[in-house]
């Protein structure tokens, strides 16, 4: 008894002490600790949402929401004929983070954007290779091909000379890594001898300003008071709890300890969903799970025998037992949530009758194959071995024969890209800048083959629209090739799309103004706590 | 005391190199390269493989990268984290001190509770109190932790609201660390209630990690003193009269305790593997989560160190645990 009176006292003093702070804290339940505070250095979406999102701003910005591109540190920005050149204006009177560690003399320009791009292409600038810097994504993502130079034209202008046009690149700067850091901290920095407090100790022009981070426990943030938004951020104070099991995140959730938790339990979605105290917001990830033939070996090279193992597909089951109903089934490879997405096309029918009789057609009696199954749990695949076991159930169905085969992670990936590679594998993908491209070419175009287009699928009249919808820079016409393409995937079938993710967002019904991301990044500048 | 002493420190040299090359070597066993697995599904270009290779120093002949290793561990130097850049040896003596404060509470607790109830049930065989500690014990040693902790969350936090459902103090709290001990920095801090809401953080988590401590530690006394408390000697005691307390504490339990040393020293490695589990859930931010997920990143300077770190102290704790033996039982140190 007297335990529980100690106990209701200090709970009794907490809350005294919490209503004397009249601030406004947002407390998020995170889960995972950041890699570091550079978002450049590091790919996952865990380091972007402590990082790129909160702390510093980019030359364009997604529109939070949508996978649409507007103007941020950039006011506005012009491409030159022939594709080849993009010239940016910089928005005046940015200021960085004044902090107890660095005190800006000068607002944002133009060296700043040069430095935050140099360091990344340039093996000669002092900053390449400081904290170990192998800026993935800048390379994943082709700049050091595709960037030739760039320019600083005058202190709010610089001009990026591409090598080749590329309508892409727009929403390549919209992208974590691309993220401006200050040249004057950098410099300080390098002068000092501890150039790496870049990453743990960061500076940037966004709407959080960095406090402190204890490893694995939590990570603190500031209102930015000259943030270039008018009336932004809305809460004083932002709080990540790292909490990496998400039974637990679920508990706090309830408990009031946090007001916003990403990747719930997808068992606990209905309580939730029932719950007084927890809202939950939903949307499709921007990701698909596909299982994709080889389509160089017989008698996978036949469209009509890709076309009909996909119509013996019974992706209701699949979306229920594999994805508990967090999943939607997928007819395009790309997800909804993206720009020129083709809600016209029709999904393939599950028809396993009219499947056995066009394999019939075909010639194709007797087929055994194997089926690939990932060892890692995706968000466009939560339970790729149940997926297969399934895949085996329908297509035995047809007369099909399958065997489920497994590797270590690295090997799977690896192996898969083999050209002739014995079986169809399961694997996905999940967008990195919201333009179709990222997905059409990287997934299904020629020169991929061999590489992440694992279908080992070329085909001429789908490469030349996705190849011609790189080099137009206007949106309407890139939709409409885009839209194109996809109607020749579905006719073709080098994979069966499976399912896209759905993504559950569970928050405290004070939380105002929470706008899920399809890029997948939780953004917490426009959030308002009710009173 | 002191040839005794020695003597044990003396072992300490070459479990101490097999340990380096086991924790080396096991990292590398495993399949997985940690630059495809740093890649994903992104990939990475034969050039851009070989870039990272050499960056990293793979390209090297392993028994070369062993070396350098080695010699970096004399020096002190476990090298740097692949992931976040950092010295391993800076981020385990960040996350150690959460693991060790939460730790020493949990085998305390364990002691405390687990030593006389060993006894009690010793002294009242086959009574009512001694078949339900023995099958509680069972129950609490076989018990998923995970599954454990969850079901303490949803009660004394969920429902009951007592506790907090994870952390190591409040968030309302901020203070530096000066110590990395939440109990003592809390205290230091000068706030008022923060020591309370540390304290509170550590109740359920320790409880989880003692549980298993708990049941072993009873059950190890409870037949340990058993079998003393069948010899002649107690008989003895017993007939010329000596009250029981006496007999049972000091002439038993002293001579029931080198079993029940040996197993809570033993029980410090068990600490370490349950801190794993522990820490994941009560989102605790010590060295158990951290070397997890280490091993899923093959980032392997942290995994080989960490290891290698808590190899050490393993050692060290036995070590103490020799140096007891002497302590308790005079004719160990002679021998």
């Amino acid at each position: 008894m007297s335990l529980r009176t100690l106990l209701t006292a200090t709970s009794l003093v907490l809350s005294m002490a919490g209503a004397a702070t009249a601030q406004q804290t947002l407390v998020y339940c995170s889960e995972g600790s950041p890699e570091g505070f550079d978002p450049a250095l590091y790919t996952s979406g865990t380091t972007f949402d402590a990082s790129s999102h909160p702390i510093y701003n980019r030359l364009v910005e997604f529109k939070t929401g949508t996978t649409e591109v507007i103007p941020g540190l950039a006011e506005s920005w012009e491409a030159s004929e022939d594709g080849k050149e993009y010239t940016f204006h910089l928005r005046p009177g940015v200021k960085f983070h004044t902090t107890d560690y660095f005190t800006p003399s000068r607002d944002f320009n133009a060296d700043d954007v040069i430095f935050s791009f140099m360091r990344q292409a340039d093996p000669e600038n002092p900053y390449h290779t400081v904290s170990g810097g192998t800026w993935e994504y800048f390379n994943a993502m082709s700049m050091p091909d595709l960037i030739e130079s760039i320019e600083k034209v005058d202190d709010m202008t610089v001009k990026f000379v591409l090598t080749r046009p590329e309508a892409p690149f727009i929403a390549n700067l919209a992208m974590d890594f691309a993220s401006i850091h200050s040249a004057e901290y950098a410099d300080a920095m390098a002068e000092a001898g501890t150039p790496e407090m870049m990453n743990q100790q960061p500076i940037g022009t966004g709407p959080f300003e960095f406090v402190a981070y204890q490893k694995d426990a939590v990570i603190r943030y500031a209102a930015n008071p000259d943030y270039w938004k008018e009336g932004l951020p809305k809460v004083d104070n932002l709080v990540f709890a790292i909490t990496p099991d998400n039974s637990v995140r679920y508990q706090k959730l309830q408990a009031g300890e946090c007001h916003v938790m990403p990747y719930p339990n997808p068992a606990d979605i209905q309580a939730m969903k029932d719950s007084d105290d927890i809202n939950v917001m939903e949307q499709e990830g921007l990701n698909v799970g596909y299982l994709a033939y080889n389509t160089q070996m017989a008698p996978f090279d036949n469209p009509a025998v890709r076309r009909a193992l996909n119509m013996a597909i019974d992706k209701a089951a699949i979306i229920d037992v594999v994805f508990q109903g967090s999943g939607q089934a997928a007819k395009n490879p790309i997800p909804p949530t993206m720009w020129s997405y083709n809600d016209a096309i029709e999904d393939d029918p599950y028809d396993p009758e009219a499947a056995r009789a066009m394999l019939e057609e075909a010639g194709v009696t007797d087929l055994s194959m194997k089926i690939w199954a990932m060892p890692v749990q995706r968000p466009y695949n939560p339970n790729a071995r149940r997926m297969a076991e399934l895949l085996q159930e329908d297509f035995s169905k047809i007369g099909v024969t399958v065997e489920i085969v497994s590797y270590e992670w690295g090997e799977y990936l690896e192996r898969s890209k083999d050209l002739d590679r014995d079986g169809a594998v399961l694997l996905g993908w999940t967008g990195d800048n919201g333009d179709p491209d990222n997905f059409l070419a990287v997934l299904l175009g020629c020169d991929a083959v061999g590489g992440s287009n694992r279908a080992q699928w070329c085909h001429e009249p789908f490469d030349d629209l996705v190849q011609q919808a790189k080099i137009v820079s206007d949106p309407a016409e890139r939709t409409r090739l885009y839209e194109e393409a996809q109607v020749i995937f579905k006719d073709q079938a080098p994979w069966a799309t499976i399912a896209h993710s759905v993504v559950f967002m569970p928050m405290r019904p004070e939380v105002e103004g929470y706008v899920m991301h399809p890029l997948g990044g939780h953004i917490f500048t426009e959030v308002g706590l009710a009173e | 005391m002191l040839r005794y002493f020695l003597s044990r420190l003396l072992t300490f040299v070459p479990t101490f190199l097999g340990v380096t090359l086991i924790s080396f070597a096991f990292i590398r066993v495993l399949p997985g390269d940690p630059i495809i697995a740093m890649a994903g599904e992104r990939g990475v270009t034969p050039e851009r493989y070989a870039e990272l290779q050499e960056q990293f120093g793979f390209d090297r002949p392993l028994i070369v990268q062993f070396w350098d290793y080695f010699t970096g561990v004399l020096q002190g130097d476990l090298g740097q984290s692949f992931v976040t850049r950092k010295p391993v040896w800076d981020e385990f003596f960040t996350l150690f001190p959460a693991t060790l404060e939460l730790s020493t509470c949990a085998i305390i607790l364990a002691v405390v509770l687990g030593l006389p109830a060993g006894v009690i049930a010793a002294t009242h065989r086959g009574k009512l109190f001694d078949r339900l500690l023995m099958s509680s014990a069972l129950v609490g040693y076989s018990m998923p932790i995970f599954w454990w902790a969850l079901l303490l969350i949803i009660v004394f936090s969920g429902n009951l609201g007592w506790t907090p459902v994870s952390g190591r103090i409040d968030l309302l709290y901020y203070f530096p660390n000066v110590t990395g001990f939440m109990l003592i920095d809390s205290l230091l801090s000068g706030q008022s209630g923060a020591f309370g809401s540390a304290v509170k953080h550590l109740i359920l988590p320790s409880i989880v990690l003692a549980t298993i401590p708990l049941a072993v530690i009873a059950r190890q006394t409870r037949s340990a003193m058993l079998e003393v408390l069948s010899e002649d000697y107690i008989r003895t005691a017993r007939a010329k009269g000596l009250a029981p307390a006496r007999v049972n504490g000091l002439h038993a339990l002293r001579n029931a305790m080198i079993p029940v040393v040996t197993v809570i020293g033993l029980m410090v490695g068990t600490l370490l593997a349950g801190a794993i589990l522990t820490e994941t859930i009560f989102s605790w931010p010590g060295i158990g989560k951290w070397m997890v997920d280490s091993i899923f990143r093959r980032d392997y300077p942290v995994v080989q160190g960490g290891l290698l770190l808590v190899a050490v102290m393993v050692m060290v704790v036995n070590l103490i645990v020799d140096l007891l033996y002497g302590l308790i039982n005079p004719k160990i140190r002679k021998r």
